[in-house]
């Protein structure tokens, strides 16, 4: 069940706890990361979907959330990784169709794995819950399949 | 940069920091999850969500408001059809590509840069969900 062991999954979850807490106590903003595409988009659309005021609120923070995560990332490769930097083998199909129903989806649903998995569930709220049951169940079934059908990497 | 977008840079750098700690960031690690060959994963939803459910429930009790100003309000959102819809895509695009958005994000911190295609795909998937709001 556990081939890695379970240290680096729960450390690595406390120490992504502790920078959205971290936002939320200084600045009260939740660190979501699924809207980031469409208030990003609201620099170069005028259609009113993106041109949302909350959207151009956000936008700028948005951004330097993004950056964040970069640079976190890049500081672990350099530091305690034991890898190094890496490429992924996944197919390149994959990546393209699976990003295009994540980018779709998550904004469909207003949530993602840190909005209604992070910060939902954090909140005790009910709507999260019910996205986090559903689309871990979905992605365990197409995972599942498209290992059967002989898809790798 | 003001005060406020300093402390998301630096929070967003334990938040990276973090996902590529745990191996969010590797598509292959994310898959295997999915394919319960290793449930580990399941303790980086749930150690950052309890992490988080106490700066949410507990720190504003003992603080009135945000330390930079603003206000403190708990992530909530109203439960429709579009909400369950739209998880059902996620999570097919999730488990075909083992990419979630913000993992997708960080994992360009670990020079993966395959998943500049997933990215861009997000935001194309993004600019379609624009494009179907009738608002």
């Amino acid at each position: 069940m556990f081939p890695l062991g379970i240290e680096p999954y729960l450390v690595g979850g406390i120490l992504a706890g502790i920078g959205v807490s971290l936002i939320y106590i200084a600045t009260g903003l939740h660190a979501t990361q699924s809207s980031f595409f469409t208030t990003t988009l609201s620099w170069f659309l005028k259609r009113k979907h993106f041109q949302k005021e909350s959207n151009i609120e956000e936008r700028t923070w948005r951004l330097f959330l993004a950056t964040g995560l970069v640079i976190g990332a890049l500081l672990y490769t350099l530091t305690l990784s034991p890898t190094g930097f890496w490429n992924t083998s996944v197919q390149i199909w994959r990546l393209a169709l699976g990003g295009l129903l994540v980018g779709f989806g998550t904004r469909l649903s207003q949530g993602c794995t840190s909005g209604h998995g992070i910060s939902g569930l954090a909140s005790l709220s009910t709507t999260s819950l019910y996205a986090v049951i559903v689309f871990m169940g979905v992605a365990i079934a197409t995972a599942n399949i498209i290992q059967l059908i002989g898809v790798s990497p | 940069m003001n005060k406020q977008n300093i402390t998301v840079l630096v929070g967003g750098i334990f938040f990276g920091f973090g996902l590529a700690y745990s191996g969010m960031t590797k598509q292959e690690i994310v898959l295997s999850f999915l394919q319960l060959k290793d449930l580990g994963l399941i303790f980086v939803m749930g150690g950052a969500a309890l992490v988080t459910f106490f700066a949410v429930n507990v720190v504003p009790r003992y603080l009135k408001t945000p330390l930079l100003g603003g206000k403190f309000k708990p992530r909530r959102a109203l439960l429709s059809r579009n909400v369950i819809i739209g998880a059902i895509i996620f999570g097919v695009g999730w488990g075909l590509s083992g990419q979630c958005p913000g993992s997708a994000v960080a994992s360009l911190g670990t020079g993966n840069i395959a998943v500049l295609v997933g990215l861009g795909a997000m935001f194309v998937g993004a600019y379609l969900r624009g494009l179907l709001d009738k608002q």
